[in-house]
This record gives C-alpha cells, sequence and structure tokens, in this order.
C-alpha cells in the first residue's frame, strides 16, 4: 500500500517535471520526436535506478557513519558521473541494440538534474532502499509519460499557425503550463 | 574581445535564460517569489564567478580526458559552500529553495560556460564574463520571480499591493511555464522590431 502511495503519488500527483521542475532540459530538448523521447525516457529510468541504488548506499554506509553529510553534492554527482560512464561501456559490450537505442542519451543524462534530484529527495525523505527503489522508477515513469505526451502535442503544434514571436520555446513552454494545469487535477487523489 | 562588450552580453543578448535557455529547471522552481529568484540568482552567480576563476587559472594543468570531471568538482565545490554559508545566514531562504541549491552543480549555465569560455580564456575575461552571465541570470530570476508574485499573490517583494486574493494559479507550477513562455515571445518581439 504504502509503494502505492509513492507510486501515485511520483507519476500523477508531484510528477517530476511539471510539478518538480526537474529535468526541463530534455524535456525541452529532445522531446520534438515521439521516437527521440521515447529512447530518452529509457535511458532515464535506467540510469536513475542505479543511481539511486549507488547513492542510497553511500549516502546510508559512508557519508552518516563517518558524519560527512556535507560532501553529499560532491559525492553525489562524481558518482553519478562516473555511472554513467560506467553502464556506457557496459551496454557498448553485452547489449549493442540497446547501446544503439539509448547510446546519445546517456552522456546528456549526466546533467540532468532529475536524476540528481531524485537521489537527493530519496535521501531527503528517509525512504529505506526498496521505497527509493520504488521512487526512482515512479520518477522515471513520470518523466516518461510527461515526455511522451509533451512530444505528441509537439508534433502537432508544428503544423499549426503560430504568431510569430511565440514559434519554437514559447510556445512550447505555455504548451507545457497546460500540461501542468491538466496534471494539478491529480491533487487530492493520495 | 571589448571587455565591456564581454561583461553585457549576458543581459540581453546572449541572456542565460532567455535566449540560451540554459538553467531552466531552477529558473521554473523557484521563482514563486521575487526574492527567492533573488536568492538563486546570486547564489548561482556565485558559484559561476568562482568556478570561472578558478577553472580559468587552472586550465594549462588539467588533461583534456578528465577536465569535465574535474569541472564538475571544481563547482561542486563552490556549490557546497553555497550550500553551508546559505545554511547559517539565511536559513529562510535554503528552506524555500531546498533541493535547487545541491541542484545548482547540475545547472547548464555553469558547467556551459565553465567548458565553453573559462577553459579558453584569460582570468579576466572569465571573470568579467561569469559576472555578467550571473548577472543575467539573477536579473531574469528576479524579472520572473516579480511578475509571479505580482500577478498570483498580489506583491512586489513581499509588499502587497492588491487586497485579498490574486491569481493564485500563476504562483504554482503551471504559472511558471506560462510566464517564461510569454517573457520569451515578448523578448523576441522587441528584438524582431529593433
Amino acid at each position: 500500500m504504502e509503494y502505492l502511495i509513492i507510486i501515485i503519488s511520483a507519476i500523477f500527483v508531484s510528477n517530476i517535471v511539471l510539478a518538480q521542475f526537474l529535468g526541463i532540459c530534455p524535456f525541452l530538448g529532445v522531446s520534438g520526436k515521439i521516437s527521440t523521447s521515447v529512447g530518452m525516457s529509457g535511458a532515464v529510468l535506467f540510469v536513475m535506478t542505479i543511481a539511486t541504488i549507488a547513492t542510497w548506499l553511500i549516502q546510508t554506509y559512508i557519508l552518516v557513519p563517518f558524519g560527512i553529510t556535507f560532501l553529499q553534492t560532491i559525492s553525489f554527482i562524481l558518482v553519478i558521473a562516473s555511472l554513467v560512464q560506467m553502464v556506457e561501456i557496459i551496454l557498448k559490450k553485452i547489449s549493442p541494440p540497446l547501446y544503439q537505442a539509448l547510446g546519445i542519451f546517456l552522456p546528456l543524462i549526466t546533467t540532468n538534474c532529475a536524476v540528481l534530484g531524485v537521489a537527493l529527495l530519496t535521501v531527503s525523505r528517509n525512504y529505506n532502499l526498496m521505497e527509493g527503489v520504488v521512487f526512482a522508477v515512479a520518477s522515471a515513469l513520470g518523466f516518461g509519460l510527461a515526455m511522451l505526451l509533451f512530444a505528441g502535442i509537439r508534433e502537432h503544434l508544428d503544423l499549426m499557425e503560430v504568431p510569430k514571436g511565440m514559434r519554437g520555446v514559447p510556445i512550447a513552454l505555455v504548451t507545457a503550463g497546460i500540461l501542468a494545469l491538466a496534471f494539478m487535477g491529480f491533487t487530492g487523489l493520495v | 574581445m571589448n571587455q565591456w562588450k564581454n561583461f553585457s552580453k549576458g543581459f540581453i543578448k546572449d541572456n542565460p535564460v532567455f535566449v540560451l535557455l540554459l538553467g531552466l529547471c531552477p529558473t521554473l522552481a523557484v521563482t514563486s517569489s521575487a526574492i527567492n529568484g533573488l536568492g538563486m540568482g546570486l547564489a548561482t552567480m556565485f558559484v559561476l564567478v568562482c568556478s570561472n576563476m578558478v577553472i580559468s587559472l587552472i586550465k594549462n594543468l588539467i588533461p583534456d580526458k578528465v577536465r569535465i570531471p574535474s569541472f564538475i568538482v571544481i563547482i561542486a565545490s563552490f556549490v557546497t559552500i553555497v550550500e553551508l554559508i546559505m545554511e547559517g545566514f539565511a536559513p529562510a531562504l535554503f528552506e524555500a529553495l531546498g533541493i535547487f541549491i545541491p541542484l545548482i552543480v547540475v545547472n547548464c549555465i555553469v558547467l556551459g560556460r565553465a567548458e565553453g569560455f573559462a577553459s579558453k580564456q584569460s582570468f579576466i575575461s572569465s571573470l568579467i564574463d561569469g559576472l555578467g552571465m550571473g548577472l543575467g541570470f539573477a536579473f531574469a530570476l528576479t524579472l520572473l520571480g516579480a511578475v509571479r508574485e505580482a500577478l498570483g499573490n498580489g506583491s512586489i517583494f513581499g509588499y502587497k499591493f492588491i487586497e485579498g486574493d490574486a491569481i493564485l494559479v500563476f504562483i504554482l507550477s503551471p504559472g511558471a511555464f506560462i510566464v517564461l513562455g510569454y517573457l520569451i515571445a515578448l523578448l523576441n518581439r522587441f528584438k524582431k522590431t529593433t
């Protein structure tokens, strides 16, 4: 039951992109087409889950026992950056098709604040490891959902007559705003 | 390059938020009031200036292959400094900005300037670039925060000028996207006419 609440709140109620503003750069950057946004969401799901496990272990077994939690920011970002590199190398060796699908998105993820953000949120909310994993997966799914919806809308938007000044990013942002408005309808669900 | 041009480009021509569209996550998330926007802008500016300075000084010592991780470590150190200072001296602001203070590390604008500017230019140019870009960022966040606070709460910097309720949605998350969208559209329009 607890897991269900975490899942629903992470996907719908406080959606990571539309309510918490994490991962806006890829959200606006690679949401032009549905196919690329699927690839990006897959890569985020993958990295976010592994990164949350790794950072949770570091926080619980290294930073807290030694009383050096002020090093949290530095250690987390280093772990995530090296993790992304490692995942890239391993994927290339083990599963070339998966690497082909996710490859170009992986380097972009290091600077995706959603990954670091979820890792920090997991720690600050005192989740245990299992809850952390559930939260990370659900957040990534929420990211994917927002991304797919947005990409679908943007593909239609390309065919519309948009006023000159609004073309490109401004109309995309206003669209995202309306999408966020729709997601606010989920408030109070849990 | 002319140093004044170098300084002023961050304001309008290459404004990190309105033109380059970098660092949008904190831009959208913390600008529910003008003072939060200003605080976040100044914190980012501090990190930007310091990391630009340090990176331009040691750019010749860092091997090319490990330059991105080294930049990240330098940036993360300054972010930690900001975190500790803010927690000590402005606890209310620290509380309000929350997770977005450590997230300055992954703010694309800081790494972007480090990689794109400070790693190639002299110390003075990098310092001025950091100042200009940082001010431009702080300006954009304060403007966005002020507009949202005025529409959503009827106040600016906490001074209320409308009695009663205002349009609450502008303080909530959809308002951030919509206001930024229209501000950019306005700027585009302004640029076309001049």
